[in-house]
């Protein structure tokens, strides 16, 4: 790692908090904050994947580097870079910086703001090339390609360049559909982004005084106004919505929106009506809902038992959807490697978080059924303690209840997003859809989230504690971004726990939402061309590809793969037919037939991919089918020889 | 000092100043069958709050024991010094108050099986603080 330019990083930003979890200094918090909505302009909880590419270009790291930045922060996972990893991301860039090994650990040091040089306007940055970022999948909105040539020209030389892409491309899946689990990350992405992207003359006071980064500050006051105040504008926007539940600080233990939301559709799956909560123990033999589902996160009993302490302020042996989210995120947090406070963090209190519950919920218009205000919910207990014993159901319902809402939002990137969610608790979830039989739609969708979680649980034990899903960076298109997080997530979700390793390759799925193409786009940096240009037709492409899905039930049976893989081929060919036109019109300026032709390269490379990973796929399940049959045959004459005896 | 039993084999033991925990243990331990013998005695009667306190079950030269009996059988057994006269009956009573609340707050938590040991932060820190207020 290059010592590179930061050395020239004032070591006074590092006066961080030095808390006990990653903690932000202030001017780390406000650089980041500032970068990050640079990042992503509009109210979108993650940063544009072409912006960020532009970003970490900045700062002179080699690629290697960046690279295993964007590995370490879960972008990749996550598909795009929300907050959270954006701000691990910077952390970690100023780690590198430093001389320090790009590791969770080393960022929990203070050091010094990373240093990027020239660096581009955050519109740039939002919606940068990630095709240019190694291994990091942005979504390359054609504005992006754009940005491209002209930060090749000078390397990072950002510049309005972001402005006009800024507001189409810059649509980071919505705040609350990214899901941070890291607490850090989302600590620092606000910091950070808040820091590096309000450039406005306040930041660059800061900026001066904290951090001798010429060269960035200098850059940022590249920026034009308009990217100053679209940042600004994004910022706001996000504090806005994120502001109740815990936003950008360096408090590790705030919730963000999309976290938030990942927590919400959880506990929705273990209990739909928010105002109930999920009980400790019932009288169901198979044992208490909510330790079952803690349990799944594969942490010991004795922290978890503490997290519940922690966690259940009312003690009454039931989680409210406040608590829950509370429980969620230290188990979160745990696995992230923070440890457990003594006491229930301020901003995880019941109290708090209410409030802020209550937002996304309001928001999302996949949670319409449940807006009922959550503070019921504390009244509802003995009914949710009853509720609760239908643990079985609840996914169920849950999963019926998504079929209908994912009618109504096509472009809803909240769900998208909530899929990504970490893979801990998809068991509950995964069995919900595989029990229905009907919307397919709604299928992918739960089984995103709730795969994603359990596979994310069941993955923890397996490999070492990745990040959660993070938003990765795909910026701008939220929706694409989420249903390809989904969908990667739920190939490894699935793999790791429930089918034989499905086919990794989620790329097949480019265009499944235009936009939302910010896995596949990790796995293949070409695909950044089509979703880039998918990205335009976010809404028209959305809807496509929800049609999509129901047009194969048969395939659904192999769950989140399938599923995943189909809509995904089906997306790209219409996806690109549909983007064809669609692109025309949005492409501002540039070579739109070129764009278009590579976007139906893309489509046809993707639908090859996604060809070869449903051959693979159903290799494998063939695979399984045989050895199920063989235990079945094992089981079988275990009984025939067990029958005589007992017939005495 | 303090001491839950259940099944008579301690679940948390806790004892404040002094270090003689083991002489502590000793006593305990004898003072259970005290507290047996007055369970016993009961026999079948409606068991209510009053009757889970089981007050002065042990007076000797050094220490007064008192004893508390949940629902559930788990006995607290508390050791105070003698020489803390002012400790008066009342405040015994709320001590055991506070010590069956908090562990109720451990009961409800999914992850602890009842007959482990109690390794509860929160709870420590209960019984800690309520200690350092009479010691």
């Amino acid at each position: 790692m290059e010592q590179g330019p930061a050395g020239g990083s004032g070591p006074a930003a590092a006066a961080g908090t030095g808390g006990l979890l990653l903690p932000l200094s202030e001017t780390e918090q406000q650089r980041y904050s500032e970068l990050f909505s640079r990042c992503c302009p509009p109210p979108e909880a993650a940063a544009g994947g072409s912006s960020v590419g532009e970003l970490f270009r900045a700062s002179q790291l080699p690629p290697d580097t960046l690279h295993q930045i964007t590995e370490v922060c879960g972008a990749k996972r996550v598909g795009y870079f929300g907050p959270a990893q954006f701000y691990i991301a910077l952390k970690l860039i100023a780690a590198a910086q430093s001389g320090f090994p790009v590791r969770i650990e080393s960022i929990k040091n203070e050091l010094p703001l990373p240093r990027f040089m020239a660096l581009k306007n955050d519109t740039e940055v939002c919606y940068g090339t990630p095709a240019e970022f190694h291994g990091v999948k942005f979504q390359v909105p054609h504005a992006t390609l754009e940005k491209n040539s002209y930060k090749r020209t000078d390397e990072g030389d950002k510049q309005e360049h972001k402005s006009p892409p800024m507001s189409p491309i810059c649509s980071p899946p919505a705040s609350p559909s990214t899901y941070q689990r890291i607490p850090l990350s989302y600590g620092y992405g606000k910091a950070r982004s808040g820091l590096e992207q309000q450039h406005g003359a306040p930041y660059e006071v800061r900026h001066s005084t904290h951090q001798q980064d010429g060269p960035s500050s200098g850059n940022y006051g590249a920026k034009s106004a308009l990217t100053c105040s679209t940042p600004n504008r994004s910022l706001s926007v996000e504090r806005e919505q994120q502001d109740s539940s815990s936003q950008y600080s360096d408090d590790p233990w705030r919730i963000t929106e999309e976290q938030r939301d990942y927590y919400i559709n959880q506990f929705r799956s273990l209990q739909p009506d928010l105002n109930a909560f999920i009980s400790g123990q019932h009288a169901f033999p198979t044992g208490s809902v909510a330790k079952n589902f803690f349990t799944k996160s594969k942490l010991p009993i004795p922290e978890l038992s503490h997290i519940w302490e922690l966690s259940d302020v009312d003690c009454d042996g039931a989680l409210t959807l406040p608590e829950f989210c509370a429980a969620f995120h230290l188990v979160v947090a745990r696995k992230n490697g923070y440890q457990l406070p003594e006491t229930l963090p301020e901003t995880l209190l019941p109290e708090f978080l209410q409030a802020a519950c209550l937002k996304p919920v309001r928001d999302c218009a996949l949670f319409d059924s449940y807006s009922e205000p959550l503070p019921s919910s504390q009244q509802s207990r003995d009914f949710g303690r009853a509720e609760k014993s239908s643990a079985e159901e609840v996914p169920d319902n849950s999963a019926l209840l998504q079929d209908g809402k994912k009618d109504d939002k096509q472009a809803l990137k909240v769900s998208t997003t909530l899929k990504t969610i970490p893979k801990e608790f998809q068991h509950l979830t995964v069995k919900a859809a595989a029990q229905e039989p009907t919307a397919l739609r709604a299928r992918p969708r739960s089984r995103s989230y709730s795969s994603t979680s359990i596979e994310d649980a069941m993955k923890k034990g397996e490999e070492p504690p990745t990040p959660p899903p993070r938003p990765q960076k795909s910026h701008s298109r939220a929706s694409s971004l989420d249903l390809n997080k989904i969908f990667q997530q739920n190939t490894q979700a699935v793999r790791s726990g429930w089918l034989p390793p499905p086919p990794p390759a989620l790329p097949p799925r480019p265009s499944v939402s235009q936009t939302e193409q910010p896995s596949e786009v990790e796995l293949h940096p070409q695909m950044n061309r089509p979703p880039s240009q998918a990205e335009e037709n976010s809404s028209a492409k959305k809807e496509v590809v929800l049609a999509q899905p129901p047009s194969k039930p048969a395939r659904r049976k192999l769950r989140t793969e399938a599923q995943g893989l189909e809509t995904p081929e089906l997306s790209p060919t219409i996806n690109v037919t549909s983007s064809l036109p669609a692109v025309k019109p949005h492409l501002p300026v540039q070579k739109q037939s070129s764009k278009q032709k590579r976007a139906i390269q893309t489509a046809i490379r993707k639908n090859k991919e996604a060809n070869a990973v449903l051959a693979r796929l159903n290799s494998e399940l063939q695979q399984q089918l045989k050895e199920v049959h063989k235990e079945r045959i094992a089981l079988e004459t275990q009984l025939e020889q067990l029958r005589p005896v007992t017939v005495l | 000092c303090d001491l839950f039993c259940s099944q008579n084999y301690p679940l948390y033991i806790r004892s404040v100043p002094t270090e003689n925990e083991l002489k502590f243990h000793y006593t305990v331990h004898t003072s259970l069958d005290v507290v047996d013998e007055k369970i016993s005695a009961m026999g079948k009667a409606l068991v209510d709050q009053r009757e889970l306190y089981l007050g002065l079950l042990y007076p000797t030269e050094d220490y007064k024991v008192y004893g508390y009996v949940t629902n559930s059988k788990v006995k607290f057994v508390m050791v105070v010094d003698s020489s803390n006269t002012a400790l008066r009956d009342n405040e015994i009573r709320s001590m055991f108050r506070k010590l069956h609340n908090s562990y109720t707050d451990i009961m409800c938590n999914p992850f602890y099986n009842p007959g482990d040991r109690i390794h509860s932060r929160a709870f420590d820190t209960m019984v800690n603080s309520m200690m350092m207020q009479v010691c």
